[in-house]
């Protein structure tokens, strides 16, 4: 019955203002707890999350890595349970578990058929207070996180590249500090870092609960009254205010040479405003940007352009990640096709930036757009996780639930003008970092 | 910690899979396994085919690969540009991919254009033009990504593995071709692979959403009923034929990559499910298997490792991955080494087997969370010459393996004797 309802305000919400798809509950708890509901009572599964307000862009300096570390560390020893027990426990319940971290959030998740639900409030309440960390755990789980930085990183040239590119990209912010941690300060990592990090920012007031699936709002709020609810705030956890980016005077270019790489390319990175709480609309506007420049191969204006007509290109693209507490990047890249140089390909990809700034939208393409973002709205339904994953990122970016509900209707509204206004606020040089990935051959053609 | 081992004994009863399929059959004779679920106004459909990028002919290898890129490059009377305006402009959605033995089509379509969005998926289906400009366009990424992989150590390390194992055969080759034999593909070889894997009598359909019987049963035929049938070639036959040992491939990496198996066992074969949750209890997934215990957690020798079971139609292969960086390596490999021979002698424990039957049959019911993933399901059953009912019966099959069935099967199937490695890196000791 509830469902039926759901479906139908969905559809209502195409054409009012309120846009209501998701069967979205939300509460706080006394302690300060945020909590969020979506049902999904297709399959007797739910996925249980909570995401902290805490990434690696809030890590003191000269620690990086400790928020990612940490992560890995909160699977270790609590009160309660030994070391490893809570995904042993997930696993013997025949869920599963695992965590991440980004510059902005971290997270714990567990999926689990929803009756079992209670055990996992349980023991990812206890590890939100009571970690006890030893020396043993530390050294070996050190280790495990430098061998993925080698697998993620150090065997990876685009990694490093773009590693490199963040750190020039950012003269200030601690968004030009990789998630992973520097490896010369990752092998200094201690367990007072560790252990002051998780004083400093764990605790039911610096965290939001997620619990999406065959679940009844006031069911969860129930339990999460009585596992989350009795944990009292950390008092040592206070509002982020992180050093801010100084105006950027001056564009930055690099050149990163790497034999083991294959193909060459060309990404340029512009500073760019984030998603605003109830300030949506640039955010929007850059979205849409970069859809109509590099979204679809066969329809944006770069592909289009540099992979059909001119064939400069093999592969282009434009992309905006406005999900952030801070300032974040517009970027652009182009994979020049056989033959033509990074300069070459550079230079015809700011050509059609330039034609781009100077023609009329096209408003076919502007309307394809939002229908599929339209659609996209229909299609997120399907699953219930990569809505809890939605829901985790934003309210963990600075924005509210009503900021995310609000959001699909903001981009339906964004005009052509808006986007040429985006345009020119974001494509700057001043602000921009362009790299040109290599492998030493490229440079002297 | 007493209290919380009963907690999840008391619990751990698993939840049943409620998934209720019906076989339809079309007026035409097309068969699909559907669940309507109309909650969300969309479908989605699997549609795939017996046959990959394994019957590519000798010196055409990456001709399937590259036809199932360019099926969205122009059909009918659209060009690349026009077929994904249209698209877009619907909302719709397709994938299309190809593997070794079998090549998949993943689409979805809302309700309210779901007849025009059927018309141009069928126009991608039945009419490829294969133009001049979108081949070499395709192929040039083609290209690239043949590039690419020659200095991808996981790649490198899974050609190199395969070519020791099977030499020749197609198993041995790269889905993608060569760039030799990308250069040379032309248009007549794009019908030619079109005609060869796009074929109505080794079709397998899954179908889940906001859609009837009946309406699926004229879309079948609308799709499909004008599709050629197969030449009804198969692969090859072929034999693993790979003593163990240890490959080493130098490349300037700081971290190993090794890629380690010796033969595997068949989905058909009486042991699978022994072997199944042996493989669990060895180095499956999560947090708890004896590799990820031993290599990981005790001595922090790699971010990840894991193991599996494939199995193709002429070979089965049981496999495993490590990564640690260059000077540390060859110890991982000897736990690896040390495990395969403890397994194999002695077996699993009880408290193991129970563990992996909780996880494994709670797990299964989990997998039916979404329409998307349920139509991947009903299709790779049916492509598994799985009975309809078997999503109720697995859980069953878990559980009746016993003890001394997995034990037998590890002293069996487990051979350290004959694991090779092929390590990627810079290894050092090795």
């Amino acid at each position: 019955m509830l469902r039926r309802l759901f479906v139908v305000l969905a559809y209502l919400s195409f054409h009012g203002t309120a846009f209501a798809n998701d069967a979205v509950t939300t509460f706080d708890l006394d302690n300060g707890m945020q909590v969020v509901v979506i049902e999904d009572h297709r399959a007797p599964a739910v996925v249980h999350m909570v995401w902290y307000r805490v990434g690696s862009a809030d890590e003191p300096a000269g620690t990086s890595g400790i928020a990612h570390y940490l992560e890995h560390l909160m699977f270790k020893a609590t009160e309660n349970l030994e070391s490893g027990e809570l995904s042993a426990t997930v696993a013997a319940n025949g869920g599963s578990d695992n965590a991440f971290t980004s510059f902005d959030y971290t997270a714990y998740f567990q999926r689990v058929a929803a009756d079992r639900l209670p055990r996992m409030m349980e023991m990812e309440a206890d590890r939100m207070a009571n970690l006890r960390l030893v020396e043993d755990d530390i050294a070996t789980e050190r280790d495990v996180v430098i061998e993925e930085r080698n697998q993620r990183t150090e065997n990876s040239p685009g990694a490093l590249f773009n590693e490199q590119m963040r750190a020039a990209q950012f003269l200030n912010h601690r968004y030009g500090v990789p998630i992973i941690g520097w490896r010369h300060e990752m092998v200094n990592m201690s367990l007072d870092d560790a252990v002051s990090f998780y004083e400093q920012h764990y605790g039911p007031n610096n965290a939001i609960l997620v619990v999406a699936g065959d679940v009844y709002p006031d069911d969860v709020r129930a339990l999460a009254e009585e596992y989350y609810g009795v944990i009292p705030p950390n008092p040592a956890v206070v509002e982020r205010d992180r050093p801010q980016e100084p105006p950027q005077l001056s564009e930055r270019r690099m050149v990163f040479t790497d034999d083991r790489v294959a193909q060459p390319y060309v990404v340029r990175s512009y500073l760019a405003p984030e998603r605003d709480p109830g300030a949506q609309e640039t955010a929007a506007a850059l979205l849409m940007l970069a859809e109509l420049l590099g979204g679809s191969s066969a329809t944006s204006v770069m592909g289009q352009k540099l992979q059909f007509e001119t064939q400069t290109a093999l592969y282009t693209s434009a992309s905006y990640r406005g999900l952030a507490l801070d300032d974040t990047t517009f970027n652009l890249v182009i994979v020049p096709a056989a033959g033509v140089s990074l300069q070459d390909a550079e230079n015809a990809m700011d050509q059609v930036i330039a034609d781009f700034m100077i023609s009329d939208i096209d408003q076919g393409a502007m309307d394809r757009i939002k229908t599929q973002l339209r659609a996209s709205q229909i299609y997120a339904q399907d699953s219930a996780q990569s809505q809890a994953r939605r829901y985790g990122a934003a309210l963990t970016s600075g924005l509210t639930v009503e900021d995310v509900q609000a959001w699909p209707d903001i981009l339906q509204a964004v005009t052509a003008e808006d986007v040429l206004a985006a345009a020119e606020l974001v494509f700057d040089r001043n602000n921009a970092v362009t790299g040109w990935l290599t492998n030493g051959q490229e440079v002297s053609q | 910690m007493i209290r919380y081992i009963f907690a999840f004994i008391l619990l751990a009863v698993p939840v049943r899979a409620e998934v209720d399929i019906q076989q339809v059959i079309s007026p035409g004779g097309i068969k699909a396994w559907l669940v309507e679920e109309p909650s969300i106004p969309f479908m989605a459909m699997d549609i795939w085919f017996e046959g990959g990028a394994a019957l590519d002919p000798a010196g055409k290898q990456g001709a399937a690969f590259l036809m199932m890129g360019l099926l969205e490059e122009g059909s009918g009377d659209m060009d690349a540009r026009a077929f994904a305006a249209a698209q877009e402009g619907l909302a719709a959605s397709f994938n299309f991919d190809v593997y070794d033995e079998t090549t998949i089509i993943e689409a979805q379509f809302l309700t309210e254009n779901r007849d025009q969005s059927v018309a141009l998926l069928k126009q991608a289906l039945t009419q490829p033009r294969f133009d001049a400009d979108a081949l070499e366009r395709v192929r040039a990424q083609v290209l690239s990504i043949i590039a690419s992989d020659e200095k991808d150590p996981d790649t490198i390390a899974a050609r190199a593995f395969d070519r020791l194992a099977f030499g020749d055969h197609p198993y041995a080759k790269a889905i993608e071709g060569t760039a030799e034999t990308v250069a040379a593909l032309t248009q007549q070889d794009m019908f030619d692979a079109h005609a060869r894997l796009l074929t109505k009598d080794r079709i397998y359909i899954g179908a889940v959403g906001d859609i009837t019987a009946d309406e699926l049963g004229v879309m079948l035929d609308d799709l499909f009923g004008s599709l050629p049938v197969s030449d009804g070639s198969g692969v090859p036959e072929t034999t693993y034929n790979l003593a163990g040992g240890i490959t080493v491939i130098d490349q300037p990496f700081p971290q190993s990559v090794a890629l380690f198996g010796h033969e595997g066992i068949d989905r058909d074969d009486p042991d699978f499910f022994a072997a199944f949750i042996l493989n669990h209890v060895l180095g499956g997934a999560g947090f708890e298997s004896r590799l990820t215990q031993e290599v990981r957690e005790e001595r922090g020798l790699t971010y990840g490792i894991g193991t599996y079971l494939v199995g193709k139609e002429n070979a089965n292969k049981y496999m495993g991955q490590v990564a640690s960086a260059n000077d540390r390596v060859a110890q991982a490999i000897e736990v690896v080494k040390d495990e395969w021979a403890n397994a194999a002698t002695n077996g699993i424990t009880a408290e193991e087997l129970e563990a992996a039957k909780l996880y494994l049959t709670g797990a299964y019911p989990l997998r039916f969370d979404g329409n998307a993933r349920i139509a991947g399901i009903l299709a790779g059953m049916q492509r598994q010459d799985l009975p309809i009912d078997y999503i109720a019966t697995r859980n069953d099959k878990v559980n009746a393996v016993t003890l001394d069935d997995v034990n037998r099967v590890a002293s069996e199937l487990l051979r350290p004797e004959d694991l090779h490695f092929v390590v990627v890196g810079q290894p050092e000791g090795l």
